[in-house]
């Protein structure tokens, strides 16, 4: 058992793949918590394809290093927030409209310019293939927001629960929401490099969703949420290393077999 | 300390003392709400409206909360949420501002619900924990949207005698607004009648808005 950890752990890209994970993971299922409980859990997703949008521009512009599209994606995020808040149907619909329209100017470009190889990389991650600069940049980013996170706990809290009663004990609102946004739109382009643009919403809404089934307090949800994001991508991430099974893939439906087992448990307590 | 209103959609004036109990009455679409929301700062108003409490130190129950039936929250927490206008740029509650919201369930006789689930509690027990919320937030003023609505007489008139309580004996300011005409006479010292017509408004005492063809009006409606 200890040899083949250390095994595992003997591969840089393991290790590499591991701690960006990880940390991944741990920001996504937090952030997570307030969009699913805000409605906004289909905003990820948007995000995601705007990501791949984003990243095939700078796959195309090469000299551009892929974390540029993390401005893109941030204004996307925001823009989705302001408007979706108007009436649920536009925001709804404008999802669908963003999301396709940017995985199709996505792929045109990629084929545009010859970089087909990448799409592969860009709709199902490439969490094997990275390297140190990737690891400090998401290291940096995950510690940015779950310090954010923490700091701004209440507030986030007031903000996701009861926008009046928060306006009124003079919180300034829209900071928050727009805190949140971005902060999303970080993990989003952070989190593509790992899952891919298809199934990086898996790692923000599961974990959440999971943790809401057995528990009826916020910061124990949240810290659920949290410990099952650890478990469920450490899992994920050990059957593909055995199995060679898809990274992203594996990872997702370790969550959703958790999500599965806590929605069943919870239905059964609440009967007994 | 006084309250003085003039408000442009209905050019109102009314003032509320320290310790006094005012009722807004109204049709709907009068701008009850309106007013409230002026009282909070949300709206913009011109006139003079002069409030001796700071602004953000104002107990406020919101008409109604579109609470996710999903959201995972204990009472304990929401009404601990209400001492964030006192916590500043710290990310954490102190001490004192849990005993202040253990202190505020107490006085909502719902400290038994401390630890229950926000989503599991009845129309009754959650206008108790935000009134308790409300509590933790205010400094003189406590400012109810409507707390009696969607909840039957008997509750009803338990959640009054709470709220007198407050007003009596932890001399509090209390302004509410409410279509329950009964509960508002027999329990605020004054009332302010909100009309579409502004030869209708009208601000006095309880006994000499009894008087007024208004209120009769308005009883015809009910009974």
């Amino acid at each position: 058992m200890f040899n083949e950890i250390a095994r595992m752990f003997s591969f840089d890209f393991f290790v590499y793949a591991f701690i960006t994970g990880l940390l991944t993971s741990l920001s996504a299922s937090l952030l997570g918590v307030n969009l699913v409980l805000k409605r906004y859990s289909m905003i990820g997703d948007g995000l995601a394809h705007v990501g791949f949008g984003a990243f095939a521009l700078t796959a195309a512009m090469n000299p551009l290093p892929a974390w540029a599209a993390l401005p893109i994606v941030g204004i996307a995020a925001i823009l989705l927030l302001r408007l979706s808040k108007n009436s649920r149907i536009k925001g709804d619909a404008l999802i669908a409209v963003i999301s396709s329209g940017s995985l199709a100017t996505g792929l045109l470009l990629l084929t545009a310019f010859e970089v087909r190889n990448d799409i592969n990389r860009y709709m199902f991650g490439s969490i094997f293939a990275l390297d140190k600069i990737d690891v400090i940049i998401s290291a940096v980013c995950s510690f940015i927001i779950i310090s954010l996170y923490i700091i701004y706990y209440n507030k986030i809290f007031l903000v996701t629960f009861d926008e009046n009663f928060a306006r009124a004990s003079g919180i300034n609102v829209p900071l928050y929401n727009t805190l949140i946004a971005v902060l999303t739109a970080v993990i989003i382009v952070v989190g593509m490099r790992l899952m891919g643009a298809l199934l990086i919403s898996g790692l923000v809404i599961f974990p959440p969703l999971s943790a809401m089934r057995i528990f009826g307090g916020f910061r124990k949800a949240v810290a659920c949420s949290a410990v099952l994001s650890i478990v469920c991508f450490t899992a994920g991430l050990v059957f593909t290393f055995y199995f060679s099974l898809p990274p992203g893939a594996s990872i997702v439906a370790v969550n959703l077999l958790v999500f599965i087992l806590f929605t069943s448990f919870g239905k059964f307590r609440q009967k007994g | 300390m006084c309250y003085d209103n003039n408000n442009v959609f209905c050019n109102l004036t009314f003032n509320v003392k320290c310790g006094e109990f005012l009722s807004v009455v109204g049709e709907n679409g009068s701008g009850k709400s309106t007013l409230v929301k002026g009282l909070l700062g949300f709206k913009k108003h011109s006139g003079a409206l002069e409030i001796n409490v700071r602004r953000n130190r104002i107990g406020y129950l919101p008409q109604q909360m579109p609470v996710a039936e999903d959201f995972p929250v204990t009472a304990g927490e929401v009404v601990l949420s209400g001492c964030l206008n006192d916590v500043g740029f710290l990310p954490f509650y102190k001490t004192r501002h849990k005993e202040k919201a253990r202190e505020a369930l107490e006085k909502m006789r719902a400290l038994d619900l401390e630890k229950r689930c926000f989503r599991e509690l009845s129309g009754g027990q959650r206008q108790r924990v935000l009134i308790a919320r409300a509590l933790c937030a205010a400094e003189e003023l406590l400012l109810l949207d409507e707390p009696a609505s969607g909840l039957d007489p008997m509750v009803r008139a338990e959640l009054y005698e709470l709220i007198g309580v407050l007003n009596k004996t932890c001399r509090l300011t209390i302004i509410m607004v409410s279509h329950d005409l009964e509960g508002v006479v027999a329990n605020s010292c004054k009332v302010l009648h909100i009309s579409e017509k502004a030869s209708d408004n009208f601000f006095g005492t309880v006994s000499e808005y009894m008087q007024t063809s208004v209120y009769r009006e308005m009883r015809c409606g009910c009974v």
